[in-house]
């Protein structure tokens, strides 16, 4: 714990060069993700960053950790191996949303669904980049791609919706430009006993620039998004013309915010799983007048955790059995002496 | 009157529903105690509960047991115990010319004949006769049920017991002892007394009404074989892998992960590994096939002796990954159940059609070991050595198994943990800089395990560069490493023992080389022949991928090399194709295993020439 405290971010940076385009949003969740690591409090070498195929999953060779860059996909299955086996190990799963949403779907709901204690940085940017460019299962309906010239037809997934139907423990959203909000959820995600999902929106400047622009440019931003803040009024909007959600009738309206009676206004409480799937279903797409886009943590819950119960059985059974004996294994029930 | 004789094979058939495996394992559990040697085959339909009565549904259950050595389930048939029409229908073929057939006449009437596919009006059992059959006609429902009238069971549940009538019946006819059947309802019901009571009370009926009925000529006596002297169990291929896994890991001292999806002829793998979490086992039912070997590859890195086994369409899907172990050169044992194939293929039936792709079946330049077993107990020793060579050559192993072998049982004689040698993992050396690919002698990398400060190290599935790990798109690093990569899987000859001829001269005409679970039959045949005076031999590989360095001496010391195989001609294509030698095929794709008697009749063959 002594040498992680006097680390610095630039400890955590490897002798490799850094190979994504210039300008990639890769580089601002990098950075975040280096930053964060000295407080984790988490010794170097008991750090692991598992990914799968796509340009964000080079990210373990930029980390001076123990990682892996493995296969399409399957992140999710060799993480939940590795803690298993190994769980005094802070876990890092990186993903794309082609890596983890079309190729390897099924280990990320059943990842979610048995609540590992893992994170998954979710790197969506809505464009496979690595293969130069054809829509993703998060690309917006009718998008033209050289693998869809006619717009595409595939309705798009929606991660949160998804992540919280596979019964996710933690979801959260960030976005690469926001740094500060960004480190927040990293930190929150660290401190989650259970799968963390972070969906980070990163912008692809060669493939697909400007998807998220609507949710960083200075001028749409605070119209288009919706800062989650725990115990505090859902509010958006410039300061002088704030908007406030609330829900009537399981329904989600906005109404400017003096015109709310106070105890109408929506409080987030990231423990609140039936406004989480509220949160995660203000999905439009943007326009001037569309509900914002919640960044921060959706949902937040404590559950069994797969590894302890794992452990727990492994000792249940040990206590009621003791310790297995190798003799009596290969002897077997019955056996006779010749 | 009371016969001794050598050996004897009985096969008990009826419907799915009638219990006919677990009778059949209930005779092989006492007669191995009883002293014999002994070999099993199950045959059971694909269906969980095929159509009631229909010859698809039959279950059968077959069993060599003998004073003298016993290598297969056997050929023809002495005894059929047919509860049922279809029963009859589906194995009376298989019967000896003068076998005998213990039918349970209540599954005879118009409806099971209709329910077999037959006119009503055949009296099958008559037609049996008639072609030299000894026929034993018994109404083992209705005895059952009268034995249970009293019981206060459902005519439905009476029904159910009536396997143990057949089981004790046939105890008494082969002179075998009731007790351990007693012990084993005692414990399986111990919940349940009502049901103890009635099944203990059919299988002494059966019994009873052995001794009691003059519908038997003979009785027969099966002494004890004179095996090795040693401590012996009985036991299935599935079982002695997993128990060969456990002490693997625990000579290795690392921990044991299992992982795998359910499939069939594999999954009893799981199941016994779930059940042993007192040894440590960490077992893991996964979403899919591909995350079986994911979790497995992770647990690997992790540090863990690290195994997931299937069969050969799960297989298939485990290719990329197993790709992946290959190029991180990581401890990794994948075990292949095989079944008949291509597809989802025959899931209940044997075959050995799965060691091209086994040998060759990945993108890329990816050689990986390959090993096989060739029997029940052989498992234990393979799976040992699979785990072995992963652990101590920091690769993926691929152990070959088979449904036949999975299933099958016979008697084991096993070793002492003490005996066992000690697995040494290529630890990377503490306090010292790291570099994941430098190579030791056997151009093995060390392993440096997560929490180890100061070897933290990245590597993946893009070419790396040769030491340092790095990706390296260099066309000289490339060839580099691809031929070091498998120069340090044929390294791995050097570190196995030579192969040696099963049996037979060592030099002569025929030599019949074999993989897997054609052994038995092969040996058999061989021995027999061999009394015969043919000059023949047999030689059973273990080592398929590399081959042992004294392999091809002893190829050439033979006239003609004659491979049987379960497949459309696998190990033959590679042994003709390493070894420029005309070996010859002997296919049987059936299903099915060998019968010796199919071998000796194609080497009789082979010399008319």
């Amino acid at each position: 714990m002594e040498i992680a405290d006097l680390l610095k971010p630039k400890d955590f940076a490897t002798d490799q060069d850094v190979r994504w385009c210039p300008g990639c949003g890769d580089y601002s969740i990098l950075k975040q993700v280096q930053s964060i690591m000295p407080d984790l409090g988490v010794p170097r070498e008991n750090i692991v960053f598992i990914s799968g195929i796509g340009c964000s999953s080079r990210f373990p060779y930029y980390m001076n950790t123990f990682g892996m860059h493995s296969i399409h996909g399957r992140a999710a299955a060799i993480a939940s191996g590795l803690k298993m086996m190994r769980k005094d190990l802070s876990v890092w799963i990186i993903t794309g949303d082609g890596d983890s949403l079309s190729i390897g779907g099924n280990h990320l709901i059943h990842l979610l669904r048995r609540n590992l204690n893992v994170n998954i940085l979710l790197f969506n940017n809505e464009i496979y980049g690595l293969t130069k460019g054809q829509f993703s299962p998060t690309s917006e309906l009718g998008k033209t791609t050289k693998s869809s010239p006619w717009g595409t037809i595939d309705h798009p997934f929606n991660p949160a919706a998804l992540a919280l139907g596979a019964d996710a423990s933690f979801f959260a959203r960030g976005l690469d430009l926001d740094t500060k909000g960004l480190r927040d959820i990293l930190l929150r995600a660290h401190a989650h006993k259970g799968t963390s999902l972070v969906e980070i929106y990163q912008n692809c400047n060669v493939f697909n620039d400007g998807a998220f622009a609507p949710y960083s440019n200075k001028s749409t931003r605070q119209r288009s998004t919706l800062l989650l803040e725990e115990g505090k009024p859902l509010l958006y909007g410039e300061d002088a013309n704030k908007e406030a959600l609330y829900i009537k009738d399981m329904k989600v309206y906005s109404a400017p915010l003096e015109s709310i009676d106070a105890e109408d206004l929506w409080i987030h409480d990231s423990k609140d799983a039936m406004k989480a799937h509220l949160l995660s279903r203000l999905f439009d797409p943007y326009t001037e007048d569309s509900l914002p886009r919640p960044f921060g943590v959706f949902y937040q819950e404590d559950r069994l955790v797969y590894e302890e119960e794992m452990d727990k059985q492994l000792h249940t059974s040990i206590q009621s059995k003791g310790i297995g004996d190798l003799d009596s294994l290969l002897q077997g029930r019955n056996h006779w002496t010749i | 009157m009371n016969q001794t004789i050598e050996k004897a094979t009985v096969l008990f058939a009826g419907d799915s529903g009638d219990g006919m495996q677990l009778t059949g394992f209930q005779f092989s559990n006492t007669s191995a105690l009883h002293g014999n040697d002994l070999s099993t085959f199950p045959d059971f339909p694909a269906e969980i509960r095929a159509p009631i009565g229909t010859v698809a549904g039959v279950s059968g259950f077959k069993i060599n047991f003998g004073s003298v050595e016993i290598n297969t389930p056997g050929g023809k048939v002495d005894t059929l115990v047919a509860m049922n029409a279809a029963a009859l229908v589906k194995f009376q073929i298989d019967l000896k010319s003068n076998g005998m057939i213990i039918a349970n006449i209540n599954g005879f009437d118009k409806r099971n004949l209709r329910l077999a596919g037959l006119d009503e009006s055949r009296d099958l059992l008559s037609e049996a006769r008639d072609a030299g059959f000894h026929v034993v006609e018994i109404e083992i429902t209705k005895l059952t049920r009268e034995a249970l009238k009293d019981s206060g069971l459902s005519t439905k549940e009476q029904d159910r017991s009536k396997n143990m009538f057949t089981l004790g019946l046939v105890y008494w006819l082969y002179n075998r002892e009731i007790e351990p059947s007693l012990l084993f309802l005692k414990e399986k019901f111990k919940s349940k007394p009502d049901l103890l009571m009635a099944n203990t009370k059919v299988l002494k009926t059966g019994y009873h009404f052995g001794e009691t009925i003059e519908l038997f000529s003979n009785r027969y006596t099966v002494n004890k074989a004179s095996l090795p002297a040693g401590s012996y169990r009985n036991i299935a291929g599935n079982e002695a892998i997993a128990i060969g896994l456990i002490s693997a890991a625990a000579k290795a001292h690392l921990d044991l992960f299992y992982a795998g999806y359910p499939i069939t002829p594999a999954s009893d793998i799981l199941h016994e590994l779930a059940n042993r979490k007192n040894y440590g086992v960490r077992s893991f039912q996964a979403e899919d096939e591909i995350a079986a070997i994911g979790a497995a590859v992770g647990a690997s890195f992790a540090g863990s002796l690290a195994v997931t086994a299937s069969s050969g369409p799960g297989i298939a899907l485990k290719t990329e990954a197993l790709g992946l172990a290959f190029m991180l050169e990581t401890p990794l044992v994948v075990i292949n159940v095989q079944r008949g194939g291509p597809s989802t293929g025959l899931p209940t039936k044997t075959e050995q059609s799965d060691l091209l792709q086994a040998i060759y079946g990945r993108n890329g330049e990816a050689p990986i070991p390959v090993i096989a077993t060739r029997s029940p107990k052989d498992c234990f020793a393979v799976a040992f050595e699979a785990c072995r060579i992963a652990i101590e050559h920091m690769t993926p192993v691929i152990l070959l198994s088979d449904g036949y072998i999975a299933n099958g049982s016979e008697p084991w004689r096993f070793p002492k943990a003490s005996d066992l040698a000690a697995i040494h993992p290529n630890y990377a050396k503490m306090n010292e800089a790291y570099l994941p690919y430098e190579r030791d002698a056997r151009l093995v990398r060390s392993w440096a395990i997560p929490g180890t400060a100061g070897h933290e190290y990245r590597l993946g599935g893009l070419e790396k560069e040769d030491r340092t790990g790095n990706v390296s798109y260099e066309p000289e690093n490339h060839q580099k490493m691809v031929l070091t990569r498998a120069a340090k899987v044929n390294e791995i000859a050097h570190h196995i023992p030579p192969q040696e001829i099963d049996c037979g001269p060592e030099t002569g005409d025929v030599l019949i080389v074999g993989w897997g679970s054609t052994y038995g039959a092969i040996r058999t045949a061989v021995l027999n022949m061999n009394k015969q005076g043919i000059s023949v031999a047999h030689l059973h590989i273990r080592y398929l991928f590399p081959f042992p360095m004294n392999l091809e001496k002893h190829l050439r010391n033979f006239k003609t090399v004659i491979i049987p195989e379960l497949n459309n001609g696998q190990l033959v294509k590679i042994i003709r194709e390493k070894f420029l030698i005309n070996a010859i095929p002997l296919n049987k794709i059936k299903g099915l295993p060998f019968l010796s008697i199919e071998i000796e009749d194609a080497v009789k063959e082979q010399l008319k020439g």
